[in-house]
């Protein structure tokens, strides 16, 4: 054993203090890692879910038993890793859509997103309806525009006559002619 | 010369550009009044959904699918629909290990169980809005050995719109509610309920 191990002393002399404070490094890092989630790390996660008993009180200031195991819950997925996505999926999966403070950009839930812009271009609509239907009584009232005046007395105008035509074409002629 | 079929041509340019405003319009009136519809069926639906009730005595027992915790099974399932269980009296229970009143019966739950196992009857718990760890607690303080599973996305308990828990329904062999307890059930009713059912 001692002649397999006499190659390496020299190397071993020379670097078992590294290798000693590799393995303590190794072993103190997922101790320090594991350190207590502190509760603002909790609520910080909390504030953004509702709890379906508790309607409209956000979980990180509910006091009810259900809520503080929820924190609980919280607390040990963040201690062990899990990122604020991951945790927000599991209550999702677990408890429903509903607990989201926020509903989500997708599925059924878009719904909640888009149907107050298409409530808002349906008013603007109307509104602008309205607005064109006013406009159109003013006008009514104070007579018909210039150029609708203009359109309408020329589309009643009859053609003139050929004969009428006729000589028209023929002062033309003689002015041009001098 | 020109003036005047300038002046004829312009009304029947305006009348065109009028008949593509007026489409435009008529197509934009469709689509409002579509949205219009379609918002309104929205909002029948979710007015039909807030003012339904639970399931009453004579109503089928809405389905569901349920995963049951480690360490439970039904038939050797891991997990299984109400309707798999078809043919036999199904006591529902709602539950919760956040709930006091759900401790005083949980005992008496337990016990029944063990006792109507044998004659075609079924207990059934679902862990309403409750975290694995403290069902699993909750479960292994009272010896719960009946079929256990959590109500995933709450959906179960949407379905029997439940008031709170404790909540219990017992299902006929033919998958109609029978009868509903809210609260703790008392040792009486539990088993008349199954006596009566079981005798059907």
């Amino acid at each position: 054993m001692k002649d397999a191990i006499r190659p390496y002393r020299g190397f071993l002399n020379r670097y078992t203090p590294f290798l000693l404070l590799l393995a303590l490094l190794l072993v103190a890092l997922p101790v320090a890692a594991q350190e207590p989630v502190s509760d603002d790390e909790v609520n910080d996660i909390a504030r953004n879910l509702y709890c379906p008993i508790c309607e409209n009180t956000p979980l990180d200031v509910c006091p009810t038993q259900a809520c503080q195991d929820w924190r609980e819950e919280i607390r040990v997925q963040l201690s062990e890793g899990r990122s604020r996505q991951e945790i927000e999926q599991y209550f999702v999966a677990r408890y429903g859509a509903q607990v989201l403070a926020q509903p989500r950009f997708s599925g059924i839930d878009i719904l909640v997103w888009l149907l107050p812009i298409v409530a808002v271009i349906i008013g603007g609509f109307f509104f602008w309806r309205f607005l064109r239907s006013m406009q159109d009584s003013e006008q009514d009232r104070s007579g018909p525009a210039p150029s609708t005046l203009v359109s309408q007395s020329a589309a009643h105008t009859p053609p003139p006559p050929p004969d009428e035509d006729d000589y028209i074409s023929r002062v033309e002629k003689e002015v041009r002619e001098g | 010369m020109n003036e005047p079929i300038s002046t004829t041509m312009a009304p029947v340019e305006q009348t065109a550009e009028s008949k593509t405003e007026r489409s435009g319009i008529r197509w934009g009136t469709v689509l409002v009044w579509v949205a219009i519809v379609a918002l309104l069926g929205m909002l029948g639906w979710g007015l039909l959904n807030s003012t339904a009730t639970q399931p009453e005595a004579g109503d089928a027992a809405p389905n569901f699918e349920m995963q049951f915790f480690d360490g439970y099974e039904w038939n050797d399932l891991s997990s299984a629909s109400l309707e798999d269980m078809r043919g036999n009296v199904v006591v529902l229970n709602f539950w919760a290990s956040w709930c006091v009143e759900c401790r005083v019966e949980a005992e008496l739950l337990e016990s029944t169980w063990r006792q109507y196992r044998d004659q075609g009857v079924i207990f059934l718990g679902i862990a309403y809005v409750d975290s694995d760890p403290k069902s699993k607690a909750y479960m292994q303080e009272f010896d719960i050995t009946y079929p256990n599973a959590p109500d995933l996305g709450t959906a179960i308990s949407k379905d029997f719109r439940i008031t709170g828990v404790p909540e219990t329904f017992f299902i006929d062999k033919n998958g109609q509610v029978a009868h509903t307890i809210i609260g703790p059930v008392s040792a009486n009713v539990l088993h008349n309920q199954i006596t009566q059912l079981i005798s059907e």
